[in-house]
Formats: structure tokens, sequence, C-alpha cells
């Protein structure tokens, strides 16, 4: 490979993994500020997503100066296709985070209240989905892709009996209402992280077995 | 191996190369290579210099037969004729089979007479036949609109985008079924590059067409098939966006990716 793109996919690499931990970090502080109750960490997570924004700019602009100036092919084209969707997907996965900040804002603000479902099980699992996603383009790590994939199965199966529970809850306790629905959507925030970590993990499948697998839920195993 | 699997079964086959060896003297070149050419369509032959994919494109016209001491084994059918067995025209094979060198080389003559060449030796006199047919293998190398006032001007004022078209105008004109393009615009700058890129794109619908080329990007761009050679053997071919997007072969990879080669 001319040396000049090894120069520059190696910096971009260096550079999608320097974002993928500080989104990962972000989903991290943003869930806390929701569990903690910690207006300040939700404020830190609402300034600091225009660093992601940045962040997402210079590696699109970084991927189209390699296929113009280098017109890759192959694994190297599989690579930076996949950095540009990648990039999009943490863009996303960080905005979803100020989201949860926000309503980590609001509920501080709120009288001490029960969450009425298993919260921290989603919040973990979201993070898992994220940090393994991110570990899996690392190491190009086609099998934990592929666990990931199933793991969204899981995280939808909570998010549906978080749905039931607040249900219930407004029903018999409709004062909470304005709580709940802020509850309510933390869990589909989560949720959404969760697909795009899962579509994190599809790029990853491309990258290394030149094979889309989306829209393919029966290919969840090798 | 013949690899038949990677052409829809309907296509039509023009080019059989079975098991071919070629020798230079004691020196191999080629080994076991077996391929498939389809019919009215582009295949490019990649690899580094020395691969043999210049001897293999000139295997199929015969072309190698003036090098002395050079040997070929193995059968290479076009149109399922075997085009090395004994009492082959080869006048009449490379009547049928064309070929467009790296190096534009027309002759010190009228435009006009370049492109009538051909047919004249092959017996045409005809002077109102002899006209068409220039004036149509011309438009066909999409080279007529800059030459049409001037048919009996020198060639060799021509540039040297306008020359090499003109060459293809004159390999067109005996009626071939089969160009055979070796680095045919290698020597352009990417104006003239581009012109040949886009007429080898238009003769694809009536002409089979072989093209070997340093430049991977052209392969890319102008072929249905790509080829990849490797120290006379045949390591990998396919359709040509799976090539490059998906190699099987990871010499393949190595070599389109500028890994080695």
């Amino acid at each position: 490979m001319p040396k000049h793109m090894q120069h520059d996919i190696e910096k971009l690499k260096a550079k999608i993994i320097a974002m993928g931990e500080a989104v990962e970090d972000r989903v991290y502080q943003a869930t806390l500020s929701v569990i903690n109750r910690d207006p300040v960490k939700a404020n830190a997570v609402i300034k600091g997503d225009r660093e992601i924004d940045d962040m997402e700019v210079e590696i699109e602009e970084d991927c189209l100066k390699i296929l113009a100036l280098y017109q890759p092919v192959a694994i190297d084209l599989r690579f930076i296709v996949a950095v540009l969707k990648i990039n999009s997907d943490l863009e996303r996965i960080g905005d979803l985070a100020v989201n949860i900040a926000e309503r980590g804002l609001f509920l501080a603000g709120q009288d001490q209240f029960k969450i009425p479902f298993d919260l921290t099980a989603m919040v973990a699992l979201a993070e898992k989905m994220v940090t393994e996603s991110i570990d899996a383009l690392i190491n190009h790590d086609v099998r934990l892709a592929h666990h990931i994939r199933a793991a969204d199965d899981t995280m939808d199966a909570m998010n549906r009996e978080m749905y039931a529970q607040i249900k219930e809850m407004l029903i018999t306790d409709a004062e909470q209402v304005n709580t709940l629905m802020h509850v309510l959507s933390v869990g589909r925030h989560l949720e959404r992280i969760a697909d795009h970590a899962t579509n994190i993990a599809e790029d990853v499948i491309y990258l290394v077995d030149a094979q889309i697998i989306r829209h393919t839920p029966e290919l969840y195993d090798e | 191996m013949v690899e038949q699997s990677i052409y829809p079964t309907d296509m039509e086959m023009v080019i059989t190369a079975s098991q071919v060896d070629f020798f230079y003297g004691p020196t191999q070149a080629l080994f076991d290579i077996s391929l498939l050419i389809p019919a009215k369509h582009v295949t490019a032959l990649i690899g580094p210099s020395g691969c043999g994919k210049s001897t293999f494109l000139r295997c199929l016209n015969r072309m190698n037969d003036t090098i002395p001491h050079s040997r070929v084994e193995g059968t290479i059918t076009i149109n399922q004729k075997d085009i090395y067995a004994p009492g082959t025209d080869v006048v009449e094979l490379r009547k049928e089979v064309g070929m467009v060198f790296q190096k534009s080389n027309p002759f010190p003559k009228s435009i006009f007479d370049n492109v009538a060449y051909g047919p004249r030796i092959h017996g045409e006199k005809d002077p109102k036949r002899l006209a068409e047919i220039v004036e149509q293998s011309l438009q066909q190398a999409a080279i007529w609109d800059e030459v049409k006032d001037r048919l009996h001007a020198n060639a060799m004022g021509l540039s040297g985008g306008q020359q090499q078209r003109l060459c293809i105008a004159r390999a067109l004109a005996v009626g071939p079924k089969i160009l055979l393009m070796d680095e045919p615009a290698s020597a352009l700058d990417p104006k003239s590059t581009m012109r040949i890129e886009d007429l080898i794109g238009e003769l694809r619908t009536n002409y089979t067409i072989v093209i070997v080329t340093h430049n991977m990007q052209q392969a890319a761009r102008v072929s249905d098939y790509t080829a990849f050679f490797y120290e006379g053997g045949l390591i990998e071919c396919d359709a040509t966006p799976k090539i490059f997007t998906n190699p099987r072969q990871k010499q393949t990879e190595d070599y389109i990716t500028g890994r080695f080669g």
C-alpha cells in the first residue's frame, strides 16, 4: 500500500477509536447522571457534545480525502466505508447520551422516586454493547460482533418489559406522569443506543467478511 | 481448472484456454493457465511486470509465434476452434482477433490508407466499399469527426491519443470479433485515456475485448471481469466489482491494495 495512504489510514483508525472511547464515556456519564440524580454530570455531557460533533466532521473529511486521493480498493475500501458509517452511528450515540443527560437534569430536580424497572440492567447492557462494538472494530472481531447482534434482542425484550411496567404505573400512580415519561425516554434512548452499537457490529462484519448482513436476523450465529 | 462458475450459465464463451504453458526457450513464462473469456464483455488482465499477462494476451492471436524458440502447450480455442491446431491460417486468425498495442503505430501513410490497409490486403478493391469501411471504422473508433476533413493527411500528424484511436479503427476495419489491447492508454494523457476508456465501453456491445493494463483503476473502470496473474500463474478471475471489493485470494488483495507488486 502506498506509504501516504497507510499513514492516513492509521491516523483515521486512531481517530475513530478515540471517538468510540469518548462516546462510550458520554453514555456512562449520562446514565450515571440519571441514576445518581447528578445535574453537574448531566450538564457536562450536554456541553461536551460539541466535541463529539467536531470529531465526526473531522473523521468524515479524512475519509473523503482518502477516497479522493488514493481510490482504495478491497480491504482498504471496506475499512473507509465502515468508518464512514460507524462515525455516524457514534455521533448519534453521542446525541442520545445528551438526550439521556437532559432527562437526568429534569429527574435530578424531582423528588426522589423509585425507578419502576431494572434501569441499571438496561444501562449496563447498553454500555457493554457500545464498548464491545468498539472492541470488535479495534480487533476485527467478527465473533464478538455476532454476540452484539444477539444482545440486541435482549435489549429489545428489556425495553418491552419497561414499557409494560411504566404503562401500569401510569394507570395506578397518575401523579408521577412527568417523572415516568422522562424515565420512559431514558429507556427508549438506551434501546436506540443498543441499535447503533448493533449497526457498528454489522459494519465490522462487513469490514472483515465483506458480507452485508443487515436485515438478516437469521444470521445471528456464524 | 477452468473457472466456469463465476459466469452466468447462459453466457457465451468465445475464448477457452485450458492448461496453457508457455516457454521462452528454457524459461517457462506461463504455468497451467485455464481461463474463459466471455463474448461481448471486457476482460482485464492485471498483475505486476513479468507476471505473464502480456504473454498470455499474445498467445490469443499467436503473436508469440514470431519469437524464436518459444513454445505453447495446452489448448486455446476461439469459437470452438483450436487456434494452435496444425493447418490453422494465422492470417485469418489475426483478422478475427485484432490487436492494439501500447505505443500507437500508424503507418507513415494517410489516415485513409492506414484504415484501408487491412481490407486491401484481404482483397477489397472496390473504392466505394473501401470508403464505407474507412468511415465506419473511424466512426466506431470515435475519431471520425476529428479527421473526416483530412482523410488524406499523413497519420503521423495526429496527436498521440488520435493515433491510438486510428490504430483501433485500423484494427476494426478487417471486421474482427475479438480485440486484444496491450496497455492501450498507458502512453496517453488523462483526457485521451478517458476517450479510449469510453471507446472500450462502446465497443463492448459488439466486440469481445481482452485488455492488459498496469493501471488498476483503469481495469476497474472498463472491465466486466478481471483476471489476476502472478509469476506466470492465474491466481484469480472474477467479476470486476468482486475483485475490487472482496477478492477471494489474499495475493490478489495484496496486489490490488498495493501491499506488494
